[in-house]
C-alpha cells in the first residue's frame, strides 16, 4: 500500500532562497563544498596576488629549479622546467573554473530557452528542436566535444565553443520537460486568455520555473565539465603550452609520475577537490528541489 | 435581453496520439454539437460529470480551443471566424477563473504582476495608474494593498482564488467562465467566494458562465442551467424549475446521487449503476441509454434532440413530454 | 455495542524546517463494533494524520507526543513494527482518494490482490485466488475473471476504487478506514461508492471509519461522526443528533456554508476568517477568533468535551450555559 503526501501539511514545498542558503549552511558537507567553490573562484581571480611565483604560474621558466621536489621555496615541488607547481596550479584555476563557468552559463542561456519553446509551442517547433537535440544527445558529450574542438582547431576559446556546443542540449530537454508540465497549468492559460504573447508567456511564466531544476543540473555539470576541459587539455585540444592548465599539467606530469610524482599529483588533486564539491553541492540541490527522489 | 453568447451546432474531436501503426485514428468526441444561448447579465451554470465536455465548451467559448466545428457568436461577432492574431482586443472583453486557485497564478510573480499583467498587455493604463487600479481591484475582491508584494504560495487558497478573481475583472470584461471556481476551497472558504461573485455580478453587471460538478453551488448561483453528458446538452431550463423537477432521466439521476447534509431517513440516494461510457466510442442513438432506467429500444436508434418542452425547458428525450 | 477502536488524548508534531507542527491536540473519539464512524473536517484539521496514525503509517517527521490508540483491546502505539505490519492489511485496512496511485501499475489485479492475501493469511495460492475473486464480486466488480488479469489503467476510477475496497477487505479486516474515498470520483460514481460501503459493512460486520471533508456524504453514510478543528475533536456524536441539534458553533458554520436548494439569490452564511496555521500554539479555544459567539473566557482556556445529551459532546463553554 502506498501512502499519499500529506497535503495539508504541505507547508514546506515554498523553497525561497533563504530557505536555500539555510539548509545548505546546516549541512556540514555541503557547506564545506560550498566554501571550497568560493575559496577557488576567488583563488583564480585573484591568482596573481596568491601565486608564490606569477610569472612563472603564467609559463616562465625557470631552467635552476628543474623537477625541484616540493620544498620551502616550492610547495608542491617544480616541473621539468622548473615553474613552481602551486603557482601553476592557482593560474591554471582560472581556465580550469573560469572557462566552465563560463561554458556552462552561455549552454543554459542557449538551451533553456529553446527547451521552453519547444515545450510550450508543441508541434512540429518540439519535433524540429527536440530532434536536433536527440542528434547531439546521441553522443557522448565528451567525445563530440572532442571532435568539435578537433575540427575548430587547438585553443581554449575553441575547446569551450565546442564543449558548449555538446551541453546546451541537456538543458533544453529540462526546460522542456517542466514547459510541458506547464503548458497545461492554469496560469499559463490565464495568461493566453489574457492576451498575453507567446514570447512574454515563455520568458515571464515559463523560464522562471525552470530555474531550480536547472541550477541542480548545472551545479552538477560543472564537475563534469572541469574533467572535460581538463580531458581536452590532456589532448592537446584545450588550453596551449605554456599556459597553465590543470588538465594539461596531469598530462605533462604523467610521464613522470614514478618519481616526480608532485608535478602531476597536486593538479590532478585540485581537480578531484573541485569536481567533488560541485557534485556534493549539486546534491544538496536536489534534495532541496526535488526531495521526492529521496524520501 | 440581448444573449451576450450565442454557442451553435459547436463540436471538438479531439484526435487521440499514436495510432498509426493500427491505421486508424480515435477520436476523442469532447463535445459534440451543442447549441447554447447566454443572456447578457445571466449567470448560466454548466453541470456535468467529468469527461461530459463542459470544460472544453468553456474553453471554446473564450477560443482557448479551436473548435472542430460550429460557431461562437460573442456580442454579434463571430469569434470562431476572426483570425487568431486578431482576438487580442476581444479578449479584453471575456476572461476566466480557475479550479485550482494556486496553480492558476505564475508561482514567481508577486500578486501586484500578476494582476497588472492583463493591464499592460493591452496597455489601456499609462504606468503610473497602473497600481491604483490594482489596489482598487484588490479591495474589490475583499484584500488590500498589504497584499500587493506577497508571492501565490504565502497566501491561503481562498485568497488565491480572490486575486484570480481580481485579475479576470482587471480589463473590465462582459463576460467570466468560471471553471469549478470553488471546488478546491474548504465549505466555509467557498461560501465567502460565491458571496464575492454574487456581489461583483450585481456591481458591475457581469455575465458569468458557471462550469461546476457541485450542483448545489451550481442551483444557488445560477439563473439558468445546462446538463452535459458525453459531450452533448441533456436539458436546459431555469435554474430552479429544473432542480424543482428535472425532466431528463440522467438530470434526475444526477440530482438524486447529490448526498445533502440533512438527515433524513426517508431520502435514500439514488444510485445510478454503470459507468460512464468512454467519450472515444460514444453509444449509438441516445448517449445515456446505456445507464438509462427507462432506455427502450428506439433509444439505441435514434438520438433524441434538444428540444422545447414546457416553454423555456429544452430536454434532449423521447419521453419526455 | 463493545468499542472496536479507542483513541484517547492523541497528540501528533510535525518537525519542519519552520520549526515544529502541533497538528494534533488532543483527539478522543471511540469507534464501535459495526458502525459506520465519520471524522469530518476541512483542509488542516488533522483527519488525514489521525487516520494515517491509527495504521501508524506516519512520514518520519511526524511524532505522537502523547495518547493511546486502543485497538481490540491492545495499544497500537506499544506494539513493535513487525506486528503492526500483521494488523496493518490483516485486523485493519485502509483505502485512499486517489486509488490510481494505491495500484502498482506493472502488476494485473489479481496479483497484487493474491499477495496481499497470502501476506495475512495462512491460504495457498489457489485459495487465495479464490478469496480475490470472491472478494471482487462483493464489491460488485462485473466479468471477474477479466478484472483479475485486467492492469490498474484498463479499469475507470469507480471501478478502482472498487478494486482497493475488495483488497482492503480480503483479509476480512474488522476495521476499514476510508480516507476521501469519493473525493475523486464523480456523484453517481460516489453514491454508487458510498451504498457499497454500506453493504459491505453489514455483509461483513465490521466497522469502518470515513474521513471526508464533505458533510452531505457523512450525513448520508455515517451512524456517528467526529468534527475536527484544528488538530481537536469540535464536536462528536450520533450522525443525527449533530446534523439536527449542532453544539459547536463551528459545526453549525459549516451546514451554513453549504448552499441548499431554496438559497438561491441569497447570501450566504461564511465563516470569516481562515484555519489556524499552528493551532498548537494557540491558547484558548482554536475557534474563537473566527467565532461570532466567543466571549472572554474562550481566548483564555480551552473547553474540554462538554456533554450536551447522551452520547452527544462538543468543546464550547456555550453547551455549559445551555445545560
Amino acid at each position: 500500500m502506498t501512502i499519499p503526501a500529506i497535503p495539508t501539511l504541505d507547508i514546506e514545498s515554498t523553497r525561497t532562497w533563504r530557505h536555500v542558503v539555510s539548509v545548505i549552511v546546516r549541512d556540514p558537507l555541503s557547506l564545506a563544498s560550498l566554501i571550497i567553490i568560493v575559496a577557488f573562484i576567488l583563488m583564480a581571480v585573484f591568482a596573481n596576488q596568491i601565486a608564490p611565483y606569477p610569472e612563472q604560474g603564467a609559463g616562465k621558466t625557470n631552467a635552476a629549479n628543474t623537477m625541484a621536489p616540493p620544498s620551502a621555496d616550492n610547495l608542491f615541488g617544480a616541473d621539468k622546467l622548473g615553474r613552481d607547481v602551486l603557482s601553476r596550479v592557482i593560474v591554471g584555476a582560472r581556465s580550469a573554473l573560469i572557462i566552465p563557468i563560463f561554458v556552462v552559463v552561455f549552454a543554459v542561456l542557449l538551451g533553456a530557452p529553446l527547451g521552453a519553446l519547444a515545450g510550450y509551442k508543441g508541434g512540429w517547433v518540439d519535433e524540429v528542436i527536440m530532434r536536433i537535440t536527440d542528434l547531439f544527445l546521441a553522443f557522448p558529450s565528451l567525445l563530440l566535444a572532442m571532435a568539435i574542438a578537433f575540427a575548430l582547431g587547438r585553443g581554449l576559446d575553441k575547446a569551450a565553443i565546442a564543449l558548449i556546443i555538446s551541453w546546451w542540449p541537456w538543458y533544453t530537454r529540462i526546460a522542456r520537460g517542466v514547459a510541458v508540465g506547464l503548458r497545461e497549468r492554469y496560469f499559463v492559460e490565464a495568461a493566453q486568455a489574457a492576451g498575453v504573447s507567446d514570447a512574454v508567456i515563455i520568458f515571464r511564466h515559463i523560464l522562471p520555473n525552470t530555474i531550480s531544476p536547472i541550477l541542480v543540473q548545472a551545479t552538477v555539470d560543472m564537475g563534469t565539465v572541469i574533467l572535460a576541459m581538463g580531458g581536452l587539455a590532456f589532448l592537446g585540444l584545450g588550453t596551449q603550452p605554456p599556459a597553465p592548465d590543470w588538465g594539461l599539467m596531469v598530462s605533462e606530469g604523467r610521464t613522470y609520475m614514478l618519481n616526480q610524482w608532485w608535478i602531476a599529483t597536486y593538479p590532478g588533486l585540485a581537480i578531484f577537490i573541485v569536481v567533488l564539491a560541485f557534485n556534493l553541492l549539486g546534491d544538496t540541490l536536489r534534495d532541496i528541489f526535488d526531495p521526492r527522489q529521496y524520501r | 435581453m440581448t444573449n451576450l453568447i450565442e454557442v451553435h451546432s459547436l463540436k471538438k474531436h479531439f484526435r487521440l496520439p499514436g495510432g498509426w501503426l493500427s491505421g486508424e485514428t480515435k477520436h476523442v468526441y469532447a463535445v459534440d454539437g451543442v447549441d447554447l444561448s447566454i443572456a447578457s447579465g445571466e449567470t448560466f451554470g454548466l453541470v456535468g460529470e467529468s469527461g461530459c465536455g463542459k470544460t472544453t465548451l468553456g474553453r471554446m467559448i473564450l477560443r482557448l480551443i479551436e473548435p472542430t466545428s460550429g460557431k461562437v457568436i460573442f456580442d454579434g461577432k463571430d469569434i470562431t471566424a476572426i483570425e487568431k492574431s486578431r482576438m487580442k482586443p476581444i479578449r479584453r472583453e471575456m476572461q476566466i477563473v480557475f479550479q485550482n486557485p494556486l496553480s492558476s497564478l505564475s508561482p514567481r510573480l508577486r500578486v501586484e504582476q500578476i494582476i497588472a499583467e492583463p493591464l499592460t498587455t493591452h496597455g489601456i493604463l499609462s504606468k503610473e495608474r497602473i497600481r491604483p487600479r490594482v489596489i482598487e481591484l484588490l479591495e474589490q475582491v475583499g484584500l488590500g494593498r498589504q497584499h500587493l508584494d506577497r508571492f501565490p504560495h504565502e497566501m491561503s487558497g481562498g485568497q488565491c482564488q480572490r486575486v484570480a478573481v481580481a485579475r479576470a475583472l482587471a480589463l473590465n470584461p462582459k463576460l467570466i467562465v468560471l471553471d469549478e471556481p470553488t471546488s478546491a476551497l474548504d465549505v466555509s472558504v467557498q461560501a465567502q467566494i460565491i458571496n464575492l461573485l454574487d456581489e461583483l455580478k450585481k456591481t458591475l453587471g457581469l455575465t458569468y458562465l458557471f462550469i461546476s460538478h457541485d450542483l448545489n453551488v451550481v442551483q444557488h448561483i445560477s439563473d439558468r442551467i445546462g446538463v452535459m453528458y458525453l459531450g452533448k446538452l441533456v436539458e436546459v431550463g431555469d435554474a430552479q424549475d429544473v432542480f424543482d423537477e428535472p425532466l431528463h432521466p440522467y438530470t434526475q439521476a444526477l440530482f438524486g446521487a447529490i448526498p445533502m447534509p440533512v438527515v433524513d431517513t426517508k431520502r435514500e440516494l439514488k444510485v445510478l449503476e454503470g459507468n460512464v461510457p468512454s467519450p472515444v466510442n460514444p453509444p449509438s442513438g441516445c448517449r445515456f441509454h446505456t445507464r438509462c432506467p427507462i432506455a427502450q429500444k428506439m433509444c439505441q436508434e435514434t438520438e433524441p434532440a434538444l428540444r422545447p418542452v414546457r416553454g423555456a425547458r429544452q430536454a434532449a428525450c423521447h419521453f419526455v413530454e | 455495542m463493545s468499542v472496536l477502536l479507542e483513541v484517547k488524548d492523541l497528540n501528533l508534531e510535525f518537525k519542519t524546517s519552520r520549526g515544529v507542527l502541533k497538528a494534533l491536540n488532543g483527539i478522543t473519539f471511540e469507534v464501535r463494533r459495526g458502525e459506520v464512524f465519520g471524522i469530518v473536517g476541512e483542509t488542516g484539521c488533522g483527519k488525514t494524520v489521525t487516520g494515517l496514525s491509527i495504521l501508524r503509517l506516519l512520514p518520519r517527521s511526524a511524532k505522537i507526543t502523547k495518547g493511546m490508540i486502543k485497538f481490540d483491546g491492545i495499544n497500537l502505539l506499544d506494539l513493535p513494527p513487525s506486528e503492526m505490519e500483521q494488523v496493518r492489511g490483516g485486523k485493519a485496512a485502509m483505502i485512499f482518494q486517489d486509488p490510481s496511485s494505491s495500484l502498482n501499475p506493472v502488476f494485473t489485479i489479481g496479483s497484487q490482490l493474491v499477495r496481499v492475501i497470502r501476506q495475512h493469511t495462512e491460504l495457498n495460492a489457489k485459495q487465495a485466488e479464490a478469496r480475490a475473486s470472491e472478494t471482487l464480486d462483493a464489491v460488485g466488480l462485473p466479468d471477474i475473471k477479466r478484472i483479475m488479469t485486467s492492469y490498474p489503467h484498463q479499469l475507470s476510477g469507480g471501478q478502482q476504487q472498487r478494486v482497493m475496497i475488495a483488497m482492503a477487505l480480503s483479509c476480512r479486516p474488522q476495521l476499514l478506514l476510508a480516507d476521501e474515498p469519493t473525493t475523486a470520483l464523480d456523484v453517481t460514481i460516489q453514491a454508487q461508492i458510498l451504498k457499497l460501503l454500506r453493504d459491505l459493512q453489514k455483509q461483513f460486520d465490521i466497522s469502518v471509519i470515513l474521513i471526508t471533508h464533505n458533510l452531505g456524504v457523512v450525513a448520508q453514510t455515517c451512524d456517528r461522526l467526529a468534527v475536527l478543528y484544528a488538530g481537536r475533536v469540535a464536536e462528536i456524536g450520533s450522525t443525527h443528533d449533530i446534523f439536527n441539534n449542532p453544539q459547536h458553533p463551528y459545526t453549525r458554520g459549516l451546514m451554513n456554508a453549504i448552499p441548499k436548494p431554496g438559497s438561491r439569490g441569497k447570501k450566504m452564511a461564511a465563516i470569516p476568517g481562515t484555519v489556524p496555521s499552528n493551532p498548537g500554539e494557540m491558547t484558548g479555544c482554536p475557534f474563537a477568533p473566527r467565532c461570532e459567539f466567543a466571549f472572554e473566557r474562550c481566548s483564555m482556556e480551552t473547553p474540554a468535551l462538554l456533554k450536551a445529551s447522551e452520547g452527544h459532546l462538543a468543546s464550547c463553554f456555550l453547551v455549559e450555559h445551555a445545560g
